[in-house]
């Protein structure tokens, strides 16, 4: 099957998830669609798999134009999907879970198990799955969980292509390269696959071709021979287009000190092992690194929503250790989530009340435990007015409001108190471009009143636009910080994980390097292993 | 399509009542037909109480053998049994209303000259008196659903609050400015007590509070039964199993016996509605109501904003027993001051789960559903034998069956869908 995208765009509202996808499947071709979350990648596989219907542009298979209003139209075409989030019933048998939705039957509506089995045995002996028919899904460890949702796709009418979205973000290494051999098997046997990842070595040991989006457009159509660095750059932006004008940073008193902090997964991983980082007053501190690699738990860490299995954090000079948020809050933590519709608001509120969501007791807003509406809808005017949130009214709920003005109301209710210190995670994901400069802008002024931020982006160029020092966090750690002059590919091989030595262009050592802390990371050669904090 | 948009730019447009008489008045009708044909909250609560009765209609034709009979023959004579459907549930219907609101009989005797006025209030008495208990559960149940919570277990904190109020109701010797506040602090202060069981649990280990508080009402309803048999409790007079009654100090005045001594209802039906005002205001007006809200509507954001939800877990739990507590109290210190029994708090709990759905949660518009279902309760009291008692029970049960699934409604009736989508009402997390 050969599948083409010919300018497929996605609009939401005025936000665009994909703009102007072409894209080309030849048959047998394991073809990888590399981005960052956010990049538009899933709107892409939802599109393709009927489960979201294309602003325009279309779909051709075999050159024959198809629209699919349902994933059941998609199937019948000959796709399959294997979702990042697997869609088994656990307490099934193997056999069962594929047959799921077409049974086997006898006729008369009674099921057939023994065809069923031998249903399973063909497609996973005709690819070398090693399936047993019988075995309880929810007994199965992930790896095989996921070859049973490969036979499931395979098990369609006639699938030709498979669709693979981030099928190695819960897997343990072994497993990794368990399914990298399953997919070479299959594209051997004629069966296309599109492979969705974000993880370069992965696509790089595996894809024939490979298409780079960022923000929703197709950025760069590269070759396997491509190396990790070139793939990191493309994928996190070439270009410069984020441009702050701002002043030379003047650091002054640390504001937060993380030392030697480590927690543990419920899974047993570690996902920070040991992170150093100090920020100072009067700086912005650029975390670059692919996510999952901890940056999440760092900063739940900060805000003291997680609890490290060890090390210490201080805020403004004090250990944080045992207090609570509102009590971290209250002293001056600022904290802007990286997701926003989690974290960040509640939905069903006013925009009023997700202004003073974490400052809802304290003076003028309250007195005495009655809230004083007056203070807060004045409070919620202001803000309004000078962050230019629209909205209709500070009375609208927070969910009518686009992701931009949503992302300003969580702005307006973090820089409208005093601070000493911020941390701003992925704050301008989803957000349009105007909207992105407004809050750069503001962070750049927040640094400048002496505020220490800390800013987790997985957008190399906002880290570029803000950063005066970038920090690198790569399974865990911190691999290496750097000034921000330092060239992207350092940086790019840095995120995935080769210490700042090698991550260095060996002609020229130059002025550069004198800056450079080396962290001596022992295991930064190629394990991708544990970066399944994917959510 | 079109429809709706119209609906939505007419707000801008008021009917300019002067000028263009004839200009501005479809406009509203359409507007006001707009609306009656949208599924939105108001207009699938309405369409539901009225499915909800037709469907009542149905089954009591089915189930009345004088009137099945008159089917048998349907196509020889239709009329008849058109004639004897229609009778029945005029008639049934008729009596409902008459035992809850207002007896049609007594206010021709009362015209002659032959009762007294308070004769004539005794339905409405009635419904007011079973609507009591069923403001106290159905806010139990109400607030916990805003901090998305499931409070199953307002029967048995209704229990504990019965016990709570009865014991200090006969065991202490005070006067009654004293005594009375205190019976009725006992019955909150032990259905509180119950409520923060499951609240604590979730806290501190995530138990489910579904599962913790309906064991909890097994284990309150069988602790009621052993406690009645102790020497403590038991009464000194009767040899069922029957409580001592309270003091008279620890009763409940009556409001209205001056008029007739018939009329049951009591002051716990003005606390009833002073602490339904107080709900509302602490969920609309204080910090504590805006945590509450916060954490049900979305727990992550309240705990990004520093907001502490095992606690607040907890103190609403206990808030809510608390308030089935006071139900409690109004029945143990109200209709059965003379003593409690195993019998006593009926269902009123799980009813509070109805009446907090119908009401969908908010303090006014429970208050509104506990008084009907305390009218649709009275009403099927007083009609009996006449019409199946079940007919309450049944009637309920539908309104709440179709409030529950708007989807139901607005496919029954072909209603269009409101702008922000239909409104159901459901705890997180279950």
């Amino acid at each position: 099957m050969r599948l083409e995208l010919k300018g497929l765009t996605k609009k939401f509202g005025s936000f665009t998830a994909d703009d102007d996808i072409d894209l080309v499947v030849e048959p047998g071709q394991i073809h990888a669609v590399l981005g960052e979350n956010g990049a538009g990648k899933s709107t892409l596989m939802n599109m393709l798999y009927g489960i979201l219907q294309p602003t325009s542009g279309a779909i051709l298979i075999d050159g024959e134009p198809v629209s699919f209003s349902g994933p059941g139209d998609a199937i019948a075409a000959g796709l399959g999907m294997v979702h990042q989030h697997f869609k088994l019933v656990g307490p099934f048998s193997v056999a069962d879970n594929v047959q799921l939705g077409r049974e086997h039957t006898q006729g008369m509506g009674v099921l057939s198990a023994k065809a069923a089995r031998k249903a399973v045995r063909d497609v996973s002996e005709q690819y070398g799955l090693h399936l047993d028919p019988d075995a309880v899904c929810e007994d199965l460890p992930v790896g095989v969980q996921q070859r049973v949702e490969i036979v499931k796709a395979l098990s369609g009418p006639k699938t030709e292509l498979l669709i693979l979205d981030e099928p190695t973000a819960v897997l343990t290494p072994a497993e990794i390269t368990e399914l990298l051999q399953i997919m070479r098997n299959l594209a051997a046997a004629g069966t296309s696959i599109l492979f969705i990842s974000h993880k370069l070595k992965e696509v790089q040991a595996v894809a024939d071709t490979i298409t780079v989006i960022r923000r929703g457009k197709v950025v760069a159509e590269l070759e396997p021979t491509a190396s990790e660095s070139e793939m990191a750059s493309a994928m996190v932006g070439r270009a410069v287009s984020l441009r702050v004008d701002k002043t030379d940073a003047e650091p002054g008193e640390p504001r937060l000190e993380v030392k030697d902090l480590t927690v543990v997964s419920d899974a047993g991983v570690k996902v920070l092992d040991g992170l150093e980082l100090t920020v100072h007053s009067g700086e912005i501190v650029g975390l670059a690194g692919v996510e999952g690699n901890g940056q999440t738990e760092l900063a739940r860490s900060i805000l003291g929503l997680l609890k490290p299995d060890s090390g210490h954090i201080s805020i403004d000079g004090r250990d944080v250790h045992g207090r609570g948020v509102a009590r971290r809050i209250a002293d001056g933590l600022g904290y802007i989530p990286e997701d926003r519709g989690r974290d960040g608001l509640v939905a069903e509120f006013s925009v009023a009340e997700n202004i003073v969501l974490n400052q809802y007791r304290d003076a003028p807003y309250a007195k005495g435990g009655v809230v004083d509406a007056g203070a807060v809808h004045k409070r919620a005017v202001d803000s309004i007015a000078e962050f230019d949130i629209r909205t209709q009214s500070p009375d609208e709920s927070a969910s009518s409001l686009s992701g931009g003005n949503q992302q300003k109301v969580i702005i307006a209710r973090e820089f409208s108190r005093s601070r000493r210190f911020l941390v701003a995670a992925q704050p301008t994901r989803g957000v349009d471009v105007g909207a992105s400069q407004f809050i750069h802008s503001r962070l750049v002024a927040e640094r400048d009143t002496g505020t220490g931020v800390l800013l987790i982006s997985s957008e190399l160029d906002e880290i570029y636009a803000l950063a005066d020092r970038i920090a690198v966090i790569y399974n865990g750690r911190i691999v290496g910080e750097v000034d921000p002059d330092t060239p992207r590919e350092v940086i790019g091989r840095l995120m995935v994980g080769a210490d700042l030595a090698a991550a260095e262009p060996p002609p020229a050592a130059e002025a550069e390097t004198a800056d450079v802390e080396a962290s001596s990371d022992t295991e930064a050669s190629t394990d991708e292993d544990a970066n399944g904090g994917d959510r | 399509m079109s429809d709706s948009t119209a609906t939505t730019e007419a707000p801008a447009e008021p009917p300019a009542p002067d000028t263009e008489g004839s200009e501005p008045k479809p406009n509203f009708m359409r507007l006001f037909g707009g609306y009656l044909t949208e599924a939105n909250s108001v207009m699938v609560t309405i369409y539901s109480l009225l499915l909800a009765f037709l469907i009542g209609a149905i089954l009591l034709i089915v189930s009345d053998e004088f009137t099945r009979s008159t089917f048998s023959y349907f196509f020889s004579r239709p009329q008849d049994a058109w004639y004897a459907s229609r009778d029945l549930v005029v008639e049934s219907y008729t009596s409902l209303f008459e035992g809850a609101i207002l007896n049609f009989n007594t206010l021709e005797a009362y015209r002659a000259g032959d009762a007294e006025f308070g004769n004539l209030l005794r339905p409405l008495s009635e419904t007011l008196t079973y609507a009591t208990p069923l403001i106290f559960t159905g806010l139990a149940v109400g607030l916990a659903f805003r901090a998305g919570l499931f409070n199953i277990g307002a029967q048995g904190q209704l229990i504990f609050g019965m016990m709570g109020a009865l014991i200090v109701g006969f065991s202490l010797d005070l006067p009654i400015w004293l005594h009375l506040p205190l019976a009725i602090i006992a019955g909150a202060v032990a259905g509180g007590a119950l409520g923060a069981v499951p609240g604590v649990l979730k806290a501190t280990t995530g138990a489910h509070e579904v599962i913790s508080s309906i064991m909890l009402n097994n284990i309150a309803a069988l602790f009621l039964v052993w406690a009645l048999g102790t020497a403590f409790l038991h009464s000194e007079t009767k040899s069922d199993l029957v409580s001592k009654p309270v003091d008279d100090s620890a009763t409940l005045p009556t409001l209205l016996s001056s008029l007739n001594p018939s009329l049951r209802v009591n002051l716990a039906l003005i606390i009833g509605f002073a602490v339904a005002a107080l709900v509302w205001w602490l969920l609309s007006k204080s910090t504590f109501g805006f945590r509450i809200r916060a954490v049900g509507f979305n727990e992550h954001a309240a705990a990004t904003a520093g907001m502490r939800i095992g606690s607040t877990y907890t103190t609403t739990m206990t808030a809510a027993g608390a308030l089935a507590g006071l139900g409690g109290a109004a029945l143990a210190l109200g209709v059965s001051s003379g003593g409690i029994t195993t019998n006593t708090a009926l269902d009123y709990g799980f009813s509070g789960i109805t009446v907090a759905l119908l009401g969908r949660a908010n303090p006014g518009g429970i208050v509104a559903s506990a008084l009907l279902f305390g009218a649709l309760k009275a009403g099927a009291l007083s009609a009996q034998p006449d019409v199946p008692v079940d007919i309450s029970t049944l009637l309920q049960a539908t309104i709440v069956l179709f409030i529950a699934a708007p989807a139901l409604v607005k496919a029954i009736l072909h209603l269009r869908t409101p702008r922000g989508g239909l409104v159901t009402l459901e705890a997180k997390g279950w």
